[in-house]
């Protein structure tokens, strides 16, 4: 009989319940020797050179240090308390009250925390060039620098505190009401000490993010002020001193990773995946609810499309004449700018058409999106049933999310030679900022497949390679798709690793943006927005492809 | 047909299934009767290949099965929760088997066809699994299972997440159709009323082991045990003492001192279960003070002292009722054999 034969071939290699068809050690080979070779041994080098270059005992090294740090926190503080005044009043906007256009107007706040930082660079920039507001003052860079971060950031006070004010049960309010607690007193004793924790994680990771922030102090500081982030970069590319670029990561590294386990504490106990929510919105009632609606809700709205529309507009408007060949002066609408990407103007060797920015980006993205997926897939595999490997390994796996970009950058160059770097080292360093979304992103989906399925395939006559094929595989595919879409963004908009390894012939679309912004003239700046706004185009695009993803 | 012989089984160090063995034979519906976390389920996933057992042996018309991995077992598996996948339609899930087995197409539909008329789903080839309801998602797992013409079919309480409706005649169309198909069964359950509806024979679970074996019939007239009759509700199982007064066995209980039958022999004073059981022939004598009354349709059920009976006509509380009963030993202690 047919069946024995199998049985004979097949039965040699069962070894008893075929659950794992490959066994984990192979699935962690490829992702452990990955981390290894680009994120731990670079990080490696990095502490190795802070100690053997005694670059902690110079003077100036340190003087530098402590003004950079002291910046570093001084920005992040401030651009926190500023999110929190926008974001406070936004969410408990977005909680307590239904009023028109409210789903659109949230959308609209959550859409500039997923934009590459150049694009919200160029566009904050932008606003300036506008005719409205140019003959205003230029105001200092930080605080364009602290408008981006409110911008960036707003969205996540929105959401965390409007998830916490969702989960409170209306009824405590009345209940303290009947027992005599006046407005204030409701918000002192009860609404205050319930939304704390989520306030605290709000602002933990507020914090991290502005603490961080590398694209929008470059460009929109104008060069005069330097974070922590900015000044490794500096230090690498334009001021050489690797020591100190190594001490300064040093330093980042230690202060994020702080925070970030601050925030992990935080957001530990402010959530309850599976408490009730309540609607507690409805229609503006009295004349202040109806006064703090219409006026919060206009001044939401502008905040957040001023500079999404600015970029645009501004990409196709002409305000001043050319230098050179052009002595036609035209005030208004113009396509030029986008002509001009196409052009190789200086016809200098390593110089390309900027158009060919964009081709290196999407060929980057996609690679990125391929390392990504086969290091993510096995890793997510192995993660959705922990044994205590996975509990070791976990946290390690994550760790790339603490460490910088431009610290990311600093390690792959210390490691492998500036000179050495192949193009192959920029998707590799977008994979490594990747690679924690991806995983997120696939676990889930992986560990909610029940055991049920493959068994039932397995009872109907399907081989753990055909339960895999015919099971898993399409099932996870939505997941695959989603992950996919976060590594292509991620990658397209990633800037400050990519600076700090891109070569000139090279550039990616967030780096030639950058490069564009930093040379004088009207065409340079033209065209920087005309790349920012193709840039932001393909986000949303990927954004959209997201949002529609999570709806089906 | 299908043998397990001496299986034992355990988890983290918990012994689960201490000792199985039992016998299905051609055309035989085996129900496997046990409370949760009995080890029921175990066992299924032992003889499915899902599982390995410590010990022991699994073979099918005499072949061991220790090599055999699941798919290449034939035998089909109908779970609790269905299992059915979600990104395939109804057809696909049925046809899933089939394609296995590497059918040609055109039988594949035919299979596929007569066996949703069989289960009532006509037309429902293209459906979604999320746009069913529980009955007929578990009449397609039936139909998946059914399709490639398993050897032996095994249920894992597959009317357990029905509500009563839908469970009395999905349980009335598998009855038939086990009659029909003249397939060997091995039917899991905690719930008595679908073991005598379906069971040739029932397996009772206890503890790891197997406490009971009979037809539905045996067990009623004879549970021998106290965990036995408390499970399929034959009486009320209560404790006694034993008392020998001249050549008659008495039994002294709280519900007052009855006349013991007994083909074991009984010391005085020994601590025996009985199994007080309501009927109108019975030799013995009951008298009761209703504690508590329950309406239940065309009867009435009184309580006392943690003992349930039944009566007509409605008595008041704290009313003196007389009964008469049957009393039986469960000689839980004695000797048994399987």
């Amino acid at each position: 009989m047919n069946l024995d034969k199998r049985i004979a071939q097949e039965g040699q290699a069962y070894g008893g319940p075929a659950r794992w068809p490959i066994s984990r050690f192979i699935l962690w080979a490829l992702p452990s020797a990955f981390l290894l070779a680009f994120f731990f041994y670079p990080l490696v080098k990095i502490f190795a050179l802070t100690f053997e270059a005694q670059a902690l005992t110079a003077q100036e090294n340190l003087q530098i240090v402590w003004r950079v740090t002291r910046f570093t926190f001084y920005q992040a503080a401030l651009s926190t308390l500023l999110t929190l005044a926008l974001g406070l009043p936004a969410a408990f906007l977005f909680a307590r009250f239904n009023f028109w256009g409210k789903s659109f107007l949230r959308a609209l706040t959550a859409i500039p925390f997923m934009l590459p930082t150049v694009v919200v660079a160029a566009a904050f920039n932008s606003i300036l060039q506008l005719p409205v507001f140019s003959a205003l003052r230029q105001p200092a860079p930080l605080t364009l620098i602290l408008l981006a971060h409110v911008f960036y950031n707003a969205t996540i006070v929105i959401r965390i505190l409007g998830a916490a004010l969702a989960q409170l049960d209306p009824k405590l309010e009345q209940v303290s009401r009947s027992l005599g607690a006046n407005g204030a007193q409701v918000w002192h004793e009860i609404l205050l000490p319930l939304l704390k924790p989520a306030l605290l994680s709000a602002v933990l990771l507020i914090f991290i993010l502005d603490f961080t922030s590398f694209g929008v102090i470059l460009l929109l500081g104008g060069g005069k002020v330097s974070t922590l982030e900015v000044e490794i970069y500096l230090r690498v590319l334009k001021l050489p001193n690797l020591p100190l670029a190594a001490l300064l990561a040093i330093l980042q590294l230690v202060f994020t990773l702080i925070f970030s386990i601050l925030y992990a504490q935080a957001l530990r106990r402010s959530s309850h995946p599976t408490a009730p929510r309540f609607s507690i919105a409805r229609p503006p009632q009295t004349l202040r609810e109806k006064i703090f609606v219409g006026v919060f809700s206009i001044l939401l709205l502008s905040f957040f499309s001023l500079p999404l529309i600015s970029l645009p507009f501004r990409s196709v408007l002409r305000l001043e004449a050319d230098r050179g060949d052009r002595a036609q002066v035209q005030i208004g609408l113009t396509t030029e700018y986008y002509q001009e990407l196409f052009i190789n103007r200086r016809n200098a060797l390593f110089y390309v058409p900027p158009i060919q920015a964009a081709i290196n980006s999407i060929v980057i993205a996609s690679l990125t999106v391929l390392f990504s997926l086969a290091l993510g897939i096995p890793t997510a595999w192995a993660l959705a049933k922990p044994t205590n490997l996975e509990k070791i390994l976990d946290p390690l796996i994550m760790l790339p999310l603490g460490s910088s970009a431009v610290m990311l950058g600093l390690g792959l160059i210390l490691t492998y030679g500036r000179a050495l770097a192949s193009p192959i080292f920029i998707p590799i360093a977008h994979t490594l900022i990747a690679l924690p979304f991806v995983i997120r992103a696939l676990q889930p989906a992986i560990a909610s497949i029940p055991e049920r399925l493959r068994q039932s395939a397995s009872v109907l006559g399907a081989s753990p390679w055909r339960v895999w094929r015919l099971i898993d595989f399409p099932i996870l595919r939505r997941a695959a798709l989603t992950a996919a879409t976060f590594a292509f963004t991620i990658s397209l908009g990633e800037f400050g690793a990519t600076l700090l390894l891109s070569r000139p012939e090279l550039p990616t679309i967030p780096v030639a943006i950058a490069r564009f912004l930093s040379q004088a003239g009207g065409l340079n700046y033209g065209q920087a927005m005309a790349m920012s706004t193709i840039l932001m185009a393909l986000t949303l695009a990927g954004i959209l492809l997201l949002e529609k993803d999570h709806h089906a | 047909m299908l043998e397990v012989k001496n299986i034992f089984k355990s988890y983290a160090g918990q012994p689960l299934l201490k000792n199985i063995s039992f016998k299905i034979k051609k055309a035989e519906t085996v129900c496997l009767l046990g409370a949760s976390g009995s080890g029921k389920s175990t066992l299924l996933q032992l003889i499915a290949g899902l599982e390995k057992p410590d010990a022991g042996m699994i073979r099918f018309n005499g072949a061991d099965l220790a090599q055999t991995p699941p798919h290449l077992r034939d035998f089909g598996l109908v779970f609790q929760d269905y299992g059915l996948f979600p990104h395939l339609n109804i057809y696909e899930n049925i046809a899933f088997g089939l394609k296995m087995k590497n059918k040609p197409a055109a039988e594949i539909q035919a299979r596929v066809s007569a066996l949703l008329t069989q289960v009532n789903l006509t037309g429902f080839e293209q459906r979604k699994v999320t746009e069913l309801s529980g009955g007929e998602q578990q009449r397609v797992a039936l139909a998946r299972a059914l399709a490639p013409n398993p050897r032996l079919m095994m249920f894992d309480e597959p009317l357990g997440a029905l509500d009563k409706n839908h469970k009395e005649s999905l349980l009335n169309e598998l009855r038939a159709l086990l009659r029909r198909e003249k397939i060997p069964a091995l039917y899991v359950t905690h719930d008595q009323e679908e073991a005598f509806a379906l069971a040739d024979c029932i397996l009772l679970l206890h503890d790891g082991q197997i406490i009971r074996a009979g037809t539905p019939e045996e067990i009623w007239n004879d549970p021998r045990s106290a965990v036995a009759a408390k499970f399929f509700g034959v009486g009320n199982v209560v404790t006694g003492a034993i008392k020998l007064t001249g050549k008659k066995t008495q039994v002294e209980t709280e519900f007052g001192t009855f006349n013991l039958y007994c083909k074991y022999k009984h010391k005085p004073n020994e601590s025996v279960s009985v199994l007080i059981r309501q009927c109108d022939d019975g030799s013995e004598a009951l008298k009761l003070k209703v504690e508590d009354l329950l309406f239940k349709q065309d009867q009435f059920q009184a309580q006392s002292r943690g003992a349930f009976f039944f009566v007509k006509e409605k008595p008041k509380l704290g009313q003196l009722i007389r009964l008469r009963v049957k009393v039986e030993c469960l000689h839980e202690n004695s000797e048994e054999k399987y």
